[in-house]
Order: structure tokens, then sequence, then C-alpha cells
């Protein structure tokens, strides 16, 4: 079996983990994708040979808002064609949440970068050399709102109430009041968007990078007006998403779509440059948070909460991202009475989407910090503060659901407060002078498993299937896409442990509509925790009725556990999750005080996931979420240009964290099973970026004599600035 | 006009513009497509070759720049017994995610090893430090860097 030893970064040295207490399921495994990947001989979508193919090429919206005057065309030599709304046969929107988005500028552009059309021909170069500068467009500027500030146009609203908080503030000792700014963010997957599609006897076939292969399936039907089996969606080896290609591959898959349809049978391929790609593709939604926090006999009883997010041009995910942003922003407190109201708000900038995490950074960022501010002003040190706050099993949620299983916030915290010697350091650091000063914070949050409120039984509604062969090897059919994440080697241990089979005798491809059911979308740090646990329920319905040499299918479908109290989504009340997973976060930093440049000395964290299922999964899981998360915090900015262009549409101007940037991460994990996903697995993909920010602001503020900051990514020129300010008085 | 070159080790010509792009070429005229774009701005490290021992994005080299030089891609690299040692030692702690950035991360390897045989953790972390990796927060990849570096001792 695997017989190479393993070494452990924490202790660094080596490990043999046969000889460990780890259960079975957890043991590593070489991963599926291992040895095509790393010889470089996998197929992206950028691989596939391009003879006979066309290239699309995007003319894209030069403004902000406008209304379109005048396309001017060429006629345009042979073989060469373009694409726009008019060719478009189903309604012009691609289907994501609400259908507001077209797939080709009408009239208007509502932000710039919006394709307008799109240019095909057999020349790549010769397409982008027309789309640059043969084709001319004139607008009628209209007034452009590039600000979240100056938007009044909502696009979606929720508010919901837990107790009394008016009561709260009445009684209130001290109320406190602060504003949180959290930044845009890139999900920088290495690989751009890419789609091919195909128009041949009636069907499109569409292949490519994408996180949600029938989410690309229901829009590209619906923008066709095709009925669902004259569409095949199929995902091709995919070069990280981070939930950049759950939302957008919809977007481009039905513009490229729509050029194959008038391409002649030739497949049609876009894939962007990283330019285009960071110019025009969803991001992390911007946010501003206020924060009111009644405080009476040194306890925080209630939160008034006030969010607002920049939607960008149009709605995309955003009600979902707004939703899960609420719900977690009274972090992991127990707070009596709550009072929280959060809209999406509508500029004259691209689309803002889906990003890991999925709004909850944002709020979680906000609660983190302002508990941390309330701890300074009553002189109490702040983890102690936030652990006499901290949730514990049984109570409620901040939607009037259960913590059905245990909350180990405070083993955690004691586990990383060890490794980060973080009371030591608190002390030895505080109110630091000299050039270089040095700062540690701490951060702790958690994130809910699954869709949000009652999305995996009202509309995700999952099935896999099991297919065993009369030769014994069963393929697991489900449509979660492995984007480097790991999944399909998760998928295939869970089936093989289950069958008591080996590894190799478990098949699984990447997702074709043709071929697997609708398991949902891979989003949410869903994967394992709810589809896995239907492929494990499948497959032990497959050993129980195990017969040799027989064709065999399985199928298995999504129930709500019995324990859940239902979410209804008008009153925002229920279980909005059926489990939690946990984390805390240490960073260490130490900041020049001369240049304002800061250095990431060290990174601690501890994360409950339940069972990891393949530990160096999970391990790298943890460790690359925490580099993001440290990126959000301090290096990865997109500066307003006042003209609603992003400028920075690049590696060299939007930096994402080398390896030279950081030193090495260490990570706990805090293992307890939970009793959702299989084995006890919860969710693990989206929790380690969640509260990196907050741990790393906590840290600036150390480092910096307990000077506030209320926003990120704080990077040099910010330090500069706190430091040309007196610090506040209290500090802790 | 004519370029002459060796391409993992295989005498080439190719016939073209001296200011085509090596990874354009690469990639279209001879199908190494473990050659990645990432960016074709010199940023992210995806398109990484080993230009006569060095390390180079191939995005910002022109063919008129590989006239009589020695390239070597994945596809060439992968024959060695070195890239064994390395293919083991990311498989052992899964250090290859999304995999788009991993063969300019196994050439950048060869490139630290070839010059310091036991690298430190730091020189291993500057070493890799023009590649771009999203997924794994390179702690992963600096430990498989690490046990490729004990155990093919003697290898490089």
């Amino acid at each position: 079996m695997f017989a190479y030893s393993l070494y452990c970064e924490r202790q660094n040295k080596r490990i043999d983990w046969w000889m460990i207490d780890m259960k079975e399921i957890s043991r590593p495994v070489i991963k599926e994708d291992h040895s095509s990947k790393f010889d470089g001989s996998a197929v992206y979508v950028g691989d596939w040979p391009t003879d006979g193919m066309l290239f699309g090429y995007f003319v894209r919206s030069t403004r902000a808002h406008a209304r379109i005057r005048s396309i001017s065309a060429p006629n345009l030599r042979e073989g060469y064609f373009t694409v726009d709304h008019r060719d478009v046969p189903g309604q012009n929107c691609v289907h994501i949440i609400l259908d507001d988005m077209p797939v080709f500028a009408g009239d208007t552009v509502e932000y710039i970068g919006e394709p307008i059309l799109m240019v095909v021909g057999p020349d790549e170069c010769v397409v982008r050399r027309i789309a640059a500068s043969e084709i001319a467009v004139e607008y009628d500027d209209l007034p452009a709102v590039l600000n979240i500030n100056d938007s009044v146009e909502e696009l979606c609203a929720y508010r919901f109430d837990k107790g009394d908080a008016d009561s709260a503030f009445k009684h209130a000792d001290m109320v406190f009041e602060e504003r949180f700014e959290t930044g845009p963010q890139e999900q920088a997957y290495l690989e751009t968007q890419g789609i091919i599609a195909e128009f041949r006897d009636g069907r499109v076939t569409l292949h490519g990078s994408m996180q949600c292969p029938y989410y690309v399936h229901e829009a590209v039907a619906r923008a066709l007006n095709f009925e669902p089996e004259r569409v095949r969606v199929v995902q091709d080896v995919t070069g990280g998403g981070f939930g950049g290609k759950e939302d957008y591959p919809s977007i481009l898959a039905c513009q490229v779509s729509v050029a194959a349809i008038k391409a002649g049978g030739k497949p049609v391929r876009v894939i962007l440059s990283r330019r285009e790609d960071m110019s025009v593709t969803t991001k992390r939604h911007p946010s501003i948070s206020r924060y009111r926090v009644s405080v009476k006999d040194g306890r925080v009883t209630g939160m008034d909460i006030d969010v607002v997010f920049d939607g960008g041009a149009y709605t995309t995910l955003s009600p979902a991202v707004l939703q899960r942003g609420l719900i977690a922003a009274s972090a992991v407190y127990d707070i009596p009475n709550l009072k929280v109201r959060g809209r999406v708000v509508r500029t004259n900038t691209p689309p803002n989407g889906a990003f890991r995490g999925f709004g909850a950074p944002q709020t979680i960022f906000a609660a983190e910090m302002i508990m941390s501010h309330i701890a300074r002003s009553l002189w109490e040190e702040p983890t102690a503060f936030k652990l006499r706050h901290a949730v514990s099993q049984g109570d409620k949620t901040s939607t009037g659901g259960r913590f059905h299983f245990p909350v180990p916030i405070s083993e955690m915290m004691r586990d990383v407060s060890v490794m980060s010697q973080y009371h030591k350091k608190r002390d030895l650091y505080e109110n630091g002078c000299g050039r270089f000063r040095r700062g540690i914070g701490m951060s702790m949050w958690l994130h809910g498993v699954g869709f949000t409120g009652s999305g995996e039984r009202d509309i995700i509604k999952a099935r896999v299937c099991l297919h065993k062969y009369p030769d014994g090897r069963v393929e697991v059919l489900a449509s979660n896409t492995d984007i480097g994440q790991g999944v399909k080697t998760a998928f295939r241990k869970i089936a093989a442990n289950e069958l008591l089979l080996p590894q190799d005798m478990i098949i699984i491809q990447a997702p074709d509509t043709d071929r697997v059911p609708d398991s949902g979308p891979t989003v949410a740090s869903r994967s394992v925790a709810i589809v896995g646990e239907l492929i494990r329920s499948a497959s032990r319905r497959l050993r129980e009725d195990w017969r040799d040499g027989a064709d065999q299918v399985v199928e298995e479908q999504y129930a709500e556990p019995d324990f859940i109290i239902p979410f209804s989504l008008d009153k925002f009340s229920g279980d909005a999750y059926p489990a939690y997973s946990w984390g805390v976060c240490a960073v260490e930093l130490q900041v020049d005080s001369l240049t304002g440049v800061s250095e990431v000395v060290g990174v601690w964290a501890s994360f409950d996931v339940g069972t990891p299922i393949d530990i160096n999964i999970v391990m790298g899981q943890m460790e690359g979420g925490i580099l993001q998360g440290l990126g959000y915090a301090f290096m990865e900015r997109i500066p307003p240009d006042g003209h609603g262009r992003i400028l920075n549409d690049n590696f060299a101007d939007y930096a994402i964290p080398t390896a030279s940037d950081v030193p090495n991460i260490q990570v706990k994990i805090h293992e307890m099973e939970s009793s959702v996903g299989p084995y006890g697995a919860k969710g693990a993909g989206e929790l380690p970026l969640v509260g990196v920010p907050a741990a790393y602001i906590e840290a600036m503020e150390h480092a910096l004599g307990g000077r506030r900051i209320n926003h990120i990514p704080f990077g040099a020129s910010d330090v500069l600035d706190a430091l040309s300010k007196a610090p506040q008085m209290e500090v802790m | 006009m004519l370029i002459r070159f060796t391409l993992n080790g295989e005498d080439t010509v190719y016939e073209g513009s001296a200011s085509d792009r090596l990874l354009d070429v690469l990639r279209n005229k001879y199908r190494l497509c473990g050659v990645k774009c990432g960016c074709g701005e010199g940023e992210c490290g995806a398109c990484c070759v080993i230009l006569d021992g060095r390390l180079a994005n191939s995005c910002l080299a022109a063919m008129g720049r590989v006239e009589g030089l020695d390239v070597v891609t994945i596809e060439g690299y992968r024959t060695t017994e070195r890239f064994k040692v390395l293919d083991r030692a990311f498989a052992s702690v899964a250090a290859v995610q999304c995999g788009y950035c991993t063969p300019g991360i196994v050439l950048a390897s060869e490139c630290l090893l070839a010059v310091n045989p036991h690298p430190t953790r730091e020189e291993i972390r500057l070493g890799i430090s023009g590649n771009l990796c999203r997924c794994t927060g390179y702690n992963a990849i600096v430990r498989a860097i690490e046990i490729a570096a004990w155990e093919g001792d003697g290898l490089w």
C-alpha cells in the first residue's frame, strides 16, 4: 500500500501515521489526480487540441453606465462572425438566482467590461485584432453609481430579530458603536476561466473549467431555449475555483454556446486572459457593517447590526451571500438580543459573487473586532472576554436554531494559546516602541455546513448514484467537481471504505451531466458532509445487496436529518445549518514603523471539521485557506479609480501571497466527530479563511499600541496613517 | 527563419519568427501542454521551463533567445530519476491541489536542488517564490521539497 513515510510539520520530524491513533478513513492516500497533474499530462480546457476550432473574443463596454447608440462592424472576412444579444435564442439572461443579467448587453451597459458582442473566427490573433480595433461602439453616457455609499438601489434586503434588542439597549450600562469596512477580493485561481462549446445534431455540448456543471446546464438550457436533454456539460480538469467558478462559468457558457449555435458545428473556445479575468469576473463583496452593542454588567446583551454589501451591476449570488453573512453576524457569541438588517446595493461595477466564506468573512471580521474593542474598553483581555460570551452546545443560534453538537472553542483556544505562546507574547509586546514592533492577535469563528437555510431540502435535493459493474468495480456518479480540493479522492475513499473494496476498484470521473445525477453544486463546504454522506449510505446499501457478477445501480437522495428545526427564510428562523465547523487562529507579526511594511512572523490555528476524510487533504485546505485569509487582511486590494475600472488586473499589481511572504503555518486538527457527515466529517473548504483577517488585525492593533483598526485590507500605507495618530487610551 | 535548439534532449529546428513566444511554440507547435499559461506576464511561474539549467518563464522568452539553448519542459523532466523522487515526495504530503502551478513548481524545485541539494526551509521558500500557488498555502510544497532533498540524497 502506501509505503512512503510521512512527515509532520508540527513537530518538524518524521511521523509514521500508522503508528499514531488515527481513524482508518483519515489516513492519507495518494490523491486520485496526483500523477496526471504532477507530470503535466492532465488536460485542462486550454490543453485540448485546437484543430478545426473557432476562437471567441469579447468586445466589452468601456463605460460604467451608458446607452449603446450604435455599433459599427466592418464586413468581416470569410469565416469570421459576431454574436450579440440578437443571437440569443431564448431569453437574453443568465439564470443564476434571478434572471437580471443579460447574456450579451442589450440597449444599455451597466459596468466597464460588460460583454456587448463576441467576435468568432479560426485565428485567435485575428479575432482579437478585430474585437480590439475594427469594431466601434458609440455610447450615450448615463449617470453611474460607482460607490457603495452612493447607491440607493437594493438588489436584495433581509432583516431578522432575536429577543428584544430595543429593551437591551434601553437598559444598557454602555453602548458601543463602530463601523467596519472590508474590500473586494479576487479569487485568483491560477487557471483563468474557459469554456469550449460545440453544437451538433441539435445538441450543445460544453466542457471547461467549472465548479457546478448543473448550474451551467440550467443556465444554458434557458438561454438557448433548449429542452434539458439537448444540453450536455462536462467538467474539465479545473485549475482552482474558490467560488469564482461557481457563478461565472454559467455566464461564459451561455455566451460561448450562443456562438456555437452560429458556428456550423465547429467547437468554439473562449479562455479569458489573466487581465480580462481579473477585470470582469465576480469578486468577494466589499462591505460596510455598522455595529451597535449594548453592555450590561460587563456582558454583551444585545447587538444592532446593519450590513451593506456592494453587489456590483447584477444580482448573481448576492442574496445567498448576504444570508450567510447576516446569519454569521453575531459570530460565535451567545447574544440574547439581536437586530440584524442587511442589504446588497447595486453599483455600476463588475458583479460580485461567490468567494470562499460567502459573506461570512465580512461580518465575522466586524464582530471579532468590536468584541475585542469592547473588551479593551472594559480592561479585559480580549480572548477571555470572547470566551466568556462564546456559545455552547444547546444554545440558540442567531436565527433561533440550536447548536446541536458540542462547541470545542475553549479547548481549541487553549491549544492555540499554547502553540503560539499567546499570553506571554501579549505581555511581552505590550506598548512596544522602537522601529520594529511586534504584536499577536487571536480570533475565533464558526462556519455553517452546507447550503444556508432550507436550501438542501427545498432547492438542491441532492441525488447520487452508484453503478456496480459485473467485474466488481463500482463507479461513483455525482455532480461534485474536483477543483483541486480533493473531492474525488474523498468520495473514492468513502465508497471504498464502506464497500470494503480497494481504492482502485472504485471509479470516479469528472462529472458529465449525461451520466451523473444532480447532487448539487460544489459550494458551501457541502461536498463531503452532504454528498459524501449520500455516497456512504448508498455504498452501505450496495454492500448489503451485493450480488457477484451482477450489474447493479443504487440511488440515494438527501433527506433532512430529524433533529433539524425547519428553517423559514421569510422569518429567518430555525436551523440555518445542520452543524458548524469551528476555527481559532493566532497571528504574530512585526511592523516596521519607518516604512509601514509588516511581516507575518507566525500563524497558529486549530480547526474542528469533524473527522478528517484524509488528513493530508484537510491540512491542505486549512493551510491554503489561512493564506488566502492573510492575503485578504493585508495584501489584496482593488483601489477604486473613480471611473469604475479595475486598474490592477494582473498579478504584478494585485499581489497574492508568495511562498516567501509567510512562514510555515502551524495547524492542529481538533478531531471531534459530528453526526452529520460520513464517519463524523463536517465541512472544511471555507472555514479556514473566514476568521483569519480578524486575527491579523488584532495582532496589528497590538503592535500599534492599541490603535483601533476598522478596515481591511490594512497595508503599509495604512500602518503609516495609523502611526501618525495617537493611540486610544485603553490598551490591553 | 530557422531556430536551432535542444528540446527535451532532442535537436530541434523551429521555423518561424524570432519574436514568437516560447510558451506558445511549446504548447501549440510541439503540444507540450504541461507548460501552463497563468498570466502571460512573467508573474506566476506556471509556464516555467529550464533554459540551459536555469529556471525561466517561457511567456517572457522569445524564440530568438532560445537559439542554441537547451530547453527542458515537464514532459522532458518526467523521465528522470530526480522527477520520481519529487513525485513521491509531493504525493506523500498531497502537495498538489488544482495542479495548475505544479509543473512550474516541479521545475523550480529541480533548479533549486541542483544548486543547493540540502536547502533550509527559508531557502526553499525563496527558491519557489517566483511560482504562485493559490491552493496550498505553500506549506505542503515546502515540506515535499524537504522530503525530496532528503530522500534523493546524492541525486542532486
